[in-house]
Protein backbone atom coordinates (compact mmCIF):
# COMPACT_ATOMS: atom_id res chain seq x y z
CA UNK A 1 0.00 0.00 0.00
CA UNK A 2 1.04 3.71 -0.62
CA UNK A 3 2.18 5.09 2.37
CA UNK A 4 0.41 8.40 3.05
CA UNK A 5 1.55 10.98 6.23
CA UNK A 6 -0.60 10.94 8.81
CA UNK A 7 -2.32 13.96 9.50
CA UNK A 8 -2.16 16.28 12.45
CA UNK A 9 -5.33 18.10 12.04
CA UNK A 10 -7.35 17.26 9.52
CA UNK A 11 -10.06 15.23 7.96
CA UNK A 12 -10.35 11.59 6.48
CA UNK A 13 -13.03 10.58 4.44
CA UNK A 14 -13.10 6.60 4.95
CA UNK A 15 -15.23 3.97 3.37
CA UNK A 16 -16.06 5.61 0.37
CA UNK A 17 -17.36 3.15 -2.48
CA UNK A 18 -14.30 2.42 -4.94
CA UNK A 19 -14.96 4.97 -8.04
CA UNK A 20 -16.63 7.38 -6.11
CA UNK A 21 -14.01 9.39 -4.61
CA UNK A 22 -13.12 11.48 -7.64
CA UNK A 23 -16.34 12.34 -7.67
CA UNK A 24 -16.25 13.64 -3.94
CA UNK A 25 -13.06 14.59 -4.59
CA UNK A 26 -14.47 17.04 -7.32
CA UNK A 27 -18.11 18.08 -5.04
CA UNK A 28 -15.41 19.49 -2.71
CA UNK A 29 -13.64 20.58 -5.16
CA UNK A 30 -9.93 19.81 -3.76
CA UNK A 31 -8.37 19.98 -6.90
CA UNK A 32 -8.46 24.13 -5.72
CA UNK A 33 -7.21 23.14 -2.54
CA UNK A 34 -3.81 24.89 -1.18
CA UNK A 35 -3.04 22.63 1.67
CA UNK A 36 -2.15 18.63 1.19
CA UNK A 37 -4.91 16.19 0.23
CA UNK A 38 -4.53 12.18 -0.97
CA UNK A 39 -7.42 10.96 -2.96
CA UNK A 40 -6.59 6.70 -2.65
CA UNK A 41 -8.61 4.89 -4.69
CA UNK A 42 -9.23 1.13 -4.43
CA UNK A 43 -7.74 0.74 -1.35
CA UNK A 44 -8.15 -3.09 -0.12
CA UNK A 45 -11.14 -2.72 2.40
CA UNK A 46 -12.10 -6.16 4.20
CA UNK A 47 -15.98 -4.78 4.48
CA UNK A 48 -16.07 -3.35 0.77
CA UNK A 49 -13.43 -5.26 -0.96
CA UNK A 50 -12.06 -2.40 -2.64
CA UNK A 51 -12.44 1.32 -1.29
CA UNK A 52 -11.84 5.31 -1.86
CA UNK A 53 -10.41 7.23 0.29
CA UNK A 54 -9.34 10.79 0.96
CA UNK A 55 -7.39 12.81 3.46
CA UNK A 56 -7.29 16.28 4.20
CA UNK A 57 -4.60 18.28 5.39
CA UNK A 58 -7.28 21.05 6.93
CA UNK A 59 -10.39 21.45 9.03
CA UNK A 60 -12.61 22.33 5.78
CA UNK A 61 -16.53 22.68 6.18
CA UNK A 62 -18.98 21.08 3.41
CA UNK A 63 -22.85 20.08 3.39
CA UNK A 64 -22.98 16.34 4.68
CA UNK A 65 -26.09 16.19 3.36
CA UNK A 66 -24.64 16.37 -0.22
CA UNK A 67 -22.31 14.20 0.43
CA UNK A 68 -24.72 11.44 1.68
CA UNK A 69 -26.43 11.75 -1.56
CA UNK A 70 -23.21 11.00 -3.51
CA UNK A 71 -22.07 8.37 -1.19
CA UNK A 72 -24.03 7.14 1.96
CA UNK A 73 -21.68 4.53 2.56
CA UNK A 74 -18.84 7.30 3.94
CA UNK A 75 -17.42 8.02 7.15
CA UNK A 76 -15.96 11.59 8.33
CA UNK A 77 -13.18 11.46 10.46
CA UNK A 78 -12.03 14.18 12.30
CA UNK A 79 -8.78 14.90 13.56
CA UNK A 80 -6.78 17.45 15.88
CA UNK A 81 -3.72 16.88 17.52
CA UNK A 82 -2.92 13.82 15.71
CA UNK A 83 -5.79 12.00 17.75
CA UNK A 84 -9.84 11.29 16.28
CA UNK A 85 -11.96 13.53 17.80
CA UNK A 86 -15.04 12.83 16.21
CA UNK A 87 -15.71 9.78 13.44
CA UNK A 88 -19.28 10.25 12.02
CA UNK A 89 -20.86 7.57 9.26
CA UNK A 90 -23.38 9.67 6.85
CA UNK A 91 -26.81 7.99 5.91
CA UNK A 92 -29.01 9.26 2.94
CA UNK A 93 -30.77 12.23 4.42
CA UNK A 94 -34.58 11.98 4.90
CA UNK A 95 -35.13 15.10 2.74
CA UNK A 96 -33.06 17.10 0.68
CA UNK A 97 -33.68 21.05 -0.44
CA UNK A 98 -32.75 22.87 -3.41
CA UNK A 99 -30.12 19.95 -4.52
CA UNK A 100 -31.62 18.81 -7.37
CA UNK A 101 -34.44 20.24 -9.93
CA UNK A 102 -37.60 18.06 -10.49
CA UNK A 103 -37.31 16.69 -13.98
CA UNK A 104 -41.45 16.40 -14.56
CA UNK A 105 -42.45 18.88 -17.04
CA UNK A 106 -45.91 18.86 -15.27
CA UNK A 107 -44.59 19.58 -11.50
CA UNK A 108 -45.39 23.17 -10.11
CA UNK A 109 -41.76 23.98 -9.42
CA UNK A 110 -41.31 23.88 -13.49
CA UNK A 111 -43.35 27.28 -13.53
CA UNK A 112 -43.07 28.60 -10.14
CA UNK A 113 -39.81 29.40 -9.68
CA UNK A 114 -39.57 30.96 -6.19
CA UNK A 115 -40.42 27.07 -5.00
CA UNK A 116 -38.01 25.25 -3.25
CA UNK A 117 -37.11 21.53 -4.85
CA UNK A 118 -37.71 19.18 -2.16
CA UNK A 119 -37.35 15.69 -1.89
CA UNK A 120 -38.27 13.14 0.66
CA UNK A 121 -36.60 9.57 0.77
CA UNK A 122 -38.91 6.63 0.01
CA UNK A 123 -36.37 3.93 -0.14
CA UNK A 124 -33.35 3.71 0.89
CA UNK A 125 -31.85 0.97 -0.32
CA UNK A 126 -32.65 1.98 -3.98
CA UNK A 127 -31.80 5.76 -3.07
CA UNK A 128 -35.05 6.87 -4.07
CA UNK A 129 -36.61 10.18 -3.89
CA UNK A 130 -39.60 11.35 -4.21
CA UNK A 131 -40.76 15.75 -4.85
CA UNK A 132 -42.91 16.65 -2.00
CA UNK A 133 -45.07 18.63 -4.91
CA UNK A 134 -45.40 16.31 -7.45
CA UNK A 135 -44.24 12.81 -6.23
CA UNK A 136 -42.20 12.40 -9.04
CA UNK A 137 -39.55 9.54 -8.45
CA UNK A 138 -35.67 10.59 -8.60
CA UNK A 139 -33.09 7.85 -7.72
CA UNK A 140 -30.02 10.14 -6.85
CA UNK A 141 -26.68 8.96 -8.27
CA UNK A 142 -24.56 12.04 -7.48
CA UNK A 143 -25.42 15.59 -7.47
CA UNK B 1 -60.06 18.29 14.60
CA UNK B 2 -60.23 19.36 11.25
CA UNK B 3 -60.38 23.23 11.08
CA UNK B 4 -58.30 25.64 9.74
CA UNK B 5 -56.33 22.01 7.71
CA UNK B 6 -55.52 22.09 4.25
CA UNK B 7 -56.92 18.80 2.05
CA UNK B 8 -54.53 18.24 -0.75
CA UNK B 9 -53.93 14.98 -0.94
CA UNK B 10 -56.59 12.08 0.20
CA UNK B 11 -54.38 10.50 2.65
CA UNK B 12 -54.09 13.86 4.75
CA UNK B 13 -56.60 13.19 6.86
CA UNK B 14 -56.48 9.74 9.18
CA UNK B 15 -59.36 7.43 8.45
CA UNK B 16 -60.86 8.91 11.55
CA UNK B 17 -61.21 11.99 10.51
CA UNK B 18 -62.91 11.10 7.31
CA UNK B 19 -65.46 9.32 9.25
CA UNK B 20 -66.40 12.11 10.91
CA UNK B 21 -66.80 14.02 7.33
CA UNK B 22 -68.60 10.74 6.18
CA UNK B 23 -71.19 11.19 9.13
CA UNK B 24 -71.83 14.89 8.77
CA UNK B 25 -72.33 14.70 4.88
CA UNK B 26 -74.78 11.55 6.46
CA UNK B 27 -76.51 13.93 8.56
CA UNK B 28 -77.11 16.57 5.80
CA UNK B 29 -78.54 14.64 3.34
CA UNK B 30 -81.07 13.46 5.88
CA UNK B 31 -81.61 16.81 7.37
CA UNK B 32 -80.07 19.81 4.66
CA UNK B 33 -82.44 22.20 6.18
CA UNK B 34 -80.57 22.44 9.36
CA UNK B 35 -77.48 23.35 7.91
CA UNK B 36 -78.28 26.04 5.61
CA UNK B 37 -77.49 29.02 7.28
CA UNK B 38 -73.84 27.10 8.55
CA UNK B 39 -71.54 29.17 6.56
CA UNK B 40 -73.73 32.42 6.45
CA UNK B 41 -71.34 35.21 6.31
CA UNK B 42 -68.36 32.87 5.47
CA UNK B 43 -66.73 32.88 1.67
CA UNK B 44 -65.19 30.50 -0.40
CA UNK B 45 -62.96 31.19 -3.41
CA UNK B 46 -62.90 28.86 -6.27
CA UNK B 47 -59.36 29.34 -8.20
CA UNK B 48 -59.87 27.19 -11.35
CA UNK B 49 -56.68 27.11 -13.47
CA UNK B 50 -57.94 24.44 -15.70
CA UNK B 51 -61.93 24.10 -16.82
CA UNK B 52 -63.87 22.38 -15.10
CA UNK B 53 -67.73 22.01 -14.81
CA UNK B 54 -68.81 19.02 -12.03
CA UNK B 55 -66.18 20.06 -9.61
CA UNK B 56 -66.73 23.62 -9.47
CA UNK B 57 -70.45 23.85 -9.69
CA UNK B 58 -69.97 20.91 -7.24
CA UNK B 59 -67.90 22.85 -4.52
CA UNK B 60 -70.19 26.30 -5.89
CA UNK B 61 -73.55 24.71 -4.85
CA UNK B 62 -71.93 23.08 -1.81
CA UNK B 63 -70.90 26.55 -0.30
CA UNK B 64 -74.05 28.30 -1.32
CA UNK B 65 -76.69 25.40 0.08
CA UNK B 66 -74.36 25.68 3.53
CA UNK B 67 -75.42 29.55 3.35
CA UNK B 68 -72.12 30.74 2.36
CA UNK B 69 -70.78 32.68 -0.88
CA UNK B 70 -68.37 31.98 -3.52
CA UNK B 71 -66.05 34.52 -5.50
CA UNK B 72 -63.47 32.87 -8.02
CA UNK B 73 -62.48 32.38 -11.44
CA UNK B 74 -63.20 29.86 -13.84
CA UNK B 75 -60.07 30.74 -16.01
CA UNK B 76 -56.58 32.42 -15.24
CA UNK B 77 -57.15 34.61 -18.25
CA UNK B 78 -59.78 36.11 -16.46
CA UNK B 79 -58.03 36.84 -13.40
CA UNK B 80 -54.45 38.28 -12.55
CA UNK B 81 -52.93 35.22 -13.01
CA UNK B 82 -52.71 35.82 -16.77
CA UNK B 83 -50.43 39.09 -15.92
CA UNK B 84 -48.33 36.40 -14.47
CA UNK B 85 -49.36 36.49 -10.83
CA UNK B 86 -47.58 33.98 -8.78
CA UNK B 87 -49.16 31.13 -7.00
CA UNK B 88 -48.52 32.25 -3.11
CA UNK B 89 -49.07 35.84 -4.45
CA UNK B 90 -52.50 34.62 -5.71
CA UNK B 91 -53.40 32.65 -2.33
CA UNK B 92 -52.21 35.23 -0.05
CA UNK B 93 -54.42 38.22 -1.68
CA UNK B 94 -57.35 35.64 -2.04
CA UNK B 95 -56.97 35.20 1.35
CA UNK B 96 -57.11 38.55 2.51
CA UNK B 97 -61.01 37.99 0.99
CA UNK B 98 -62.24 34.67 1.45
CA UNK B 99 -62.56 32.02 4.27
CA UNK B 100 -60.97 28.73 2.14
CA UNK B 101 -60.52 28.24 -1.04
CA UNK B 102 -60.76 25.75 -3.68
CA UNK B 103 -58.08 24.69 -6.31
CA UNK B 104 -57.92 23.54 -9.73
CA UNK B 105 -54.44 23.99 -11.42
CA UNK B 106 -53.26 21.76 -14.54
CA UNK B 107 -49.41 21.71 -12.35
CA UNK B 108 -48.97 18.91 -10.26
CA UNK B 109 -48.18 20.03 -6.75
CA UNK B 110 -49.78 23.65 -7.19
CA UNK B 111 -52.37 23.40 -4.21
CA UNK B 112 -49.53 22.19 -2.47
CA UNK B 113 -47.70 24.79 -3.10
CA UNK B 114 -50.51 27.25 -2.55
CA UNK B 115 -51.27 25.50 0.94
CA UNK B 116 -47.61 26.69 2.27
CA UNK B 117 -48.14 30.13 1.96
CA UNK B 118 -51.61 30.06 2.83
CA UNK B 119 -53.20 31.09 6.08
CA UNK B 120 -56.65 29.80 4.89
CA UNK B 121 -57.28 26.36 4.23
CA UNK B 122 -56.61 25.41 0.93
CA UNK B 123 -58.73 22.27 -1.12
CA UNK B 124 -57.22 20.47 -3.85
CA UNK B 125 -59.93 20.25 -6.84
CA UNK B 126 -57.20 18.29 -8.99
CA UNK B 127 -53.39 19.44 -9.87
CA UNK B 128 -52.91 17.65 -13.56
CA UNK B 129 -52.73 13.53 -13.31
CA UNK B 130 -51.87 14.09 -9.64
CA UNK B 131 -54.64 14.16 -7.12
CA UNK B 132 -58.20 14.48 -6.47
CA UNK B 133 -58.76 13.85 -2.58
CA UNK B 134 -62.38 15.25 -2.72
CA UNK B 135 -63.76 13.10 -5.38
CA UNK B 136 -62.20 10.34 -3.39
CA UNK B 137 -64.19 11.49 -0.48
CA UNK B 138 -67.29 11.66 -3.11
CA UNK B 139 -66.36 7.75 -4.09
CA UNK B 140 -65.69 6.45 -0.31
CA UNK B 141 -68.75 8.11 1.12
CA UNK B 142 -70.87 6.43 -2.34
CA UNK B 143 -69.37 3.26 -1.29
CA UNK B 144 -69.96 3.40 2.26
CA UNK B 145 -74.17 5.40 1.75
CA UNK B 146 -74.49 2.05 -0.77
CA UNK B 147 -72.53 -0.63 0.95
CA UNK B 148 -72.60 0.47 4.48
CA UNK B 149 -69.40 0.06 5.26
CA UNK B 150 -65.58 0.34 3.81
CA UNK B 151 -64.03 -2.75 4.26
CA UNK B 152 -64.55 -6.19 3.02
CA UNK B 153 -64.83 -5.53 -1.16
CA UNK B 154 -63.55 -6.52 -4.48
CA UNK B 155 -63.13 -3.36 -6.34
CA UNK B 156 -62.48 -2.82 -10.46
CA UNK B 157 -61.18 -0.35 -11.57
CA UNK B 158 -61.21 0.32 -15.43
CA UNK B 159 -60.30 2.51 -18.26
CA UNK B 160 -57.10 5.11 -17.90
CA UNK B 161 -55.24 3.88 -15.00
CA UNK B 162 -51.88 5.40 -15.69
CA UNK B 163 -53.14 9.12 -16.10
CA UNK B 164 -56.27 8.84 -13.90
CA UNK B 165 -55.98 10.92 -10.95
CA UNK B 166 -59.51 10.04 -9.45
CA UNK B 167 -58.13 5.76 -9.73
CA UNK B 168 -54.75 6.97 -8.19
CA UNK B 169 -56.52 8.48 -4.70
CA UNK B 170 -59.12 5.84 -4.57
CA UNK B 171 -56.16 3.40 -4.26
CA UNK B 172 -54.66 5.02 -2.18
CA UNK B 173 -57.43 5.56 -0.13
CA UNK B 174 -59.02 2.45 -0.14
CA UNK B 175 -55.26 0.93 0.95
CA UNK B 176 -56.33 2.25 4.27
CA UNK B 177 -59.40 -0.34 4.92
CA UNK B 178 -59.45 -3.77 5.72
CA UNK B 179 -59.68 -6.94 2.98
CA UNK B 180 -59.98 -5.33 -0.32
CA UNK B 181 -59.31 -6.99 -3.21
CA UNK B 182 -58.57 -4.67 -6.65
CA UNK B 183 -58.71 -5.79 -10.02
CA UNK B 184 -57.23 -3.25 -12.50
CA UNK B 185 -58.92 -3.71 -16.00
CA UNK B 186 -56.87 -1.42 -18.44
CA UNK B 187 -54.73 -1.65 -21.92
CA UNK B 188 -51.50 -2.26 -21.90
CA UNK B 189 -50.52 1.55 -22.98
CA UNK B 190 -52.88 2.46 -20.03
CA UNK B 191 -51.68 0.70 -17.09
CA UNK B 192 -51.21 1.69 -13.38
CA UNK B 193 -47.79 3.43 -12.18
CA UNK B 194 -45.50 0.89 -11.08
CA UNK B 195 -45.00 3.51 -8.08
CA UNK B 196 -48.40 2.46 -7.60
CA UNK B 197 -48.11 -0.82 -7.07
CA UNK B 198 -44.72 -0.66 -4.90
CA UNK B 199 -45.83 1.55 -2.72
CA UNK B 200 -49.35 1.49 -2.11
CA UNK B 201 -50.55 -1.84 -2.89
CA UNK B 202 -47.81 -4.09 -2.24
CA UNK B 203 -46.67 -2.17 0.65
CA UNK B 204 -50.39 -1.86 2.10
CA UNK B 205 -50.48 -5.96 1.40
CA UNK B 206 -53.72 -5.16 -0.79
CA UNK B 207 -54.53 -8.10 -3.06
CA UNK B 208 -54.26 -7.35 -6.48
CA UNK B 209 -54.71 -8.35 -10.29
CA UNK B 210 -54.24 -6.59 -13.40
CA UNK B 211 -56.67 -7.77 -16.71
CA UNK B 212 -57.26 -6.51 -20.33
CA UNK B 213 -61.14 -6.83 -20.56
CA UNK B 214 -63.90 -6.04 -18.16
CA UNK B 215 -65.62 -9.34 -18.99
CA UNK B 216 -62.84 -11.50 -17.25
CA UNK B 217 -63.19 -9.82 -14.20
CA UNK B 218 -67.30 -7.94 -13.73
CA UNK B 219 -68.52 -11.43 -11.86
CA UNK B 220 -66.62 -10.80 -9.05
CA UNK B 221 -66.65 -7.64 -8.89
CA UNK B 222 -68.93 -5.40 -5.64
CA UNK B 223 -67.53 -2.12 -7.45
CA UNK B 224 -66.92 -1.19 -10.70
CA UNK B 225 -65.15 1.76 -10.94
CA UNK B 226 -65.30 3.15 -14.99
CA UNK B 227 -62.86 6.07 -15.71
CA UNK B 228 -62.64 8.04 -19.04
CA UNK B 229 -60.02 8.28 -21.26
CA UNK B 230 -59.07 11.55 -21.06
CA UNK B 231 -58.01 13.42 -24.55
CA UNK B 232 -56.10 16.33 -22.57
CA UNK B 233 -53.47 13.75 -21.08
CA UNK B 234 -52.33 12.55 -24.25
CA UNK B 235 -49.48 13.93 -26.19
CA UNK B 236 -50.28 12.00 -29.30
CA UNK B 237 -53.66 11.99 -31.01
CA UNK B 238 -53.08 8.86 -32.60
CA UNK B 239 -52.84 7.27 -29.27
CA UNK B 240 -56.06 8.76 -28.11
CA UNK B 241 -57.96 8.10 -30.68
CA UNK B 242 -56.67 4.63 -31.01
CA UNK B 243 -57.46 3.98 -26.89
CA UNK B 244 -60.71 6.16 -26.18
CA UNK B 245 -63.38 3.50 -27.39
CA UNK B 246 -61.25 0.36 -25.52
CA UNK B 247 -63.76 0.02 -22.83
CA UNK B 248 -67.96 0.31 -22.96
CA UNK B 249 -69.72 -1.13 -20.47
CA UNK B 250 -73.19 -2.27 -21.89
CA UNK B 251 -75.97 -4.14 -21.01
CA UNK B 252 -74.65 -7.55 -21.79
CA UNK B 253 -71.82 -7.31 -20.12
CA UNK B 254 -73.53 -5.90 -16.76
CA UNK B 255 -75.52 -9.19 -17.15
CA UNK B 256 -72.06 -11.09 -15.83
CA UNK B 257 -71.83 -8.88 -13.05
CA UNK B 258 -73.72 -9.20 -9.43
CA UNK B 259 -77.26 -8.14 -8.48
CA UNK B 260 -75.37 -6.09 -6.09
CA UNK B 261 -72.42 -4.60 -7.78
CA UNK B 262 -72.28 -0.58 -8.17
CA UNK B 263 -71.48 1.25 -10.88
CA UNK B 264 -69.39 4.47 -10.68
CA UNK B 265 -67.77 6.57 -12.51
CA UNK B 266 -66.80 10.40 -11.72
CA UNK B 267 -68.09 11.94 -14.66
CA UNK B 268 -67.88 13.03 -17.56
CA UNK B 269 -68.25 9.82 -19.42
CA UNK B 270 -67.44 9.95 -22.84
CA UNK B 271 -68.02 6.42 -24.90
CA UNK B 272 -67.60 4.15 -21.96
CA UNK B 273 -70.60 3.04 -20.15
CA UNK B 274 -73.32 3.35 -22.76
CA UNK B 275 -76.18 4.60 -21.70
CA UNK B 276 -79.02 2.09 -21.98
CA UNK B 277 -76.63 1.00 -18.23
CA UNK B 278 -78.02 4.63 -17.15
CA UNK B 279 -81.39 2.38 -16.16
CA UNK B 280 -80.02 -0.40 -14.36
CA UNK B 281 -80.56 0.16 -10.99
CA UNK B 282 -76.71 -0.69 -10.29
CA UNK B 283 -75.70 2.69 -11.88
CA UNK B 284 -74.31 4.79 -9.32
CA UNK B 285 -72.91 7.64 -10.76
CA UNK B 286 -75.75 10.06 -10.74
CA UNK B 287 -76.24 9.79 -7.23
CA UNK B 288 -72.70 9.74 -6.68
CA UNK B 289 -72.36 12.89 -8.24
CA UNK B 290 -74.96 14.22 -5.87
CA UNK B 291 -73.05 12.89 -3.03
CA UNK B 292 -69.68 14.75 -4.08
CA UNK B 293 -71.77 17.75 -3.07
CA UNK B 294 -72.90 16.28 0.32
CA UNK B 295 -69.46 15.66 1.12
CA UNK B 296 -68.15 19.31 -0.18
CA UNK B 297 -70.89 20.58 2.17
CA UNK B 298 -69.30 18.47 5.20
CA UNK B 299 -65.76 19.23 4.05
CA UNK B 300 -66.49 22.92 3.70
CA UNK B 301 -68.01 22.94 7.24
CA UNK B 302 -65.39 21.20 8.96
CA UNK B 303 -62.71 23.39 7.57
CA UNK B 304 -64.11 26.22 8.99
CA UNK B 305 -65.22 25.24 11.78
CA UNK B 306 -69.19 25.74 11.36
CA UNK B 307 -71.81 23.57 12.57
Amino acid sequence: MIKITSIEKGIVIDHITAGLGIEIFKYLKLDNANFSVALIMNVNSKKQGKKDMIKIDNIIEFDVTELGLIDPNVTIITIENGEIIRKSKLTLPAQVENVIKCKNPRCVTSVEKYVDHVFYLVDEEKREYRCKYCDEKTVFKGV
Amino acid sequence: MLKGRHLIDPMDFTVEELETIFDLAEDIIEKPEDYSKSCEGKILATLFYEPSTRTRFSFEAAMMRLGGQVIGFSEPQSSSVSKGESISDTIRTIACYADAAVMRHPKEGAPKVASVFSPIPVINAGDGGHQHPTQTLTDLLTIRRVKGNLNNMTVGVCGDLKFGRTVHSLIKALSRYENINLVLISPEELMIPDYIIEEIIEKKGMTCKQVRTIEEAIAELDILYMTRVQRERFFNEEDYIRLKDFYILDEKKMKLAKEDMIVMHPLPRVNEIAYEVDSDKRAYYFPQAKYGMYVRMALIAKLLGVK
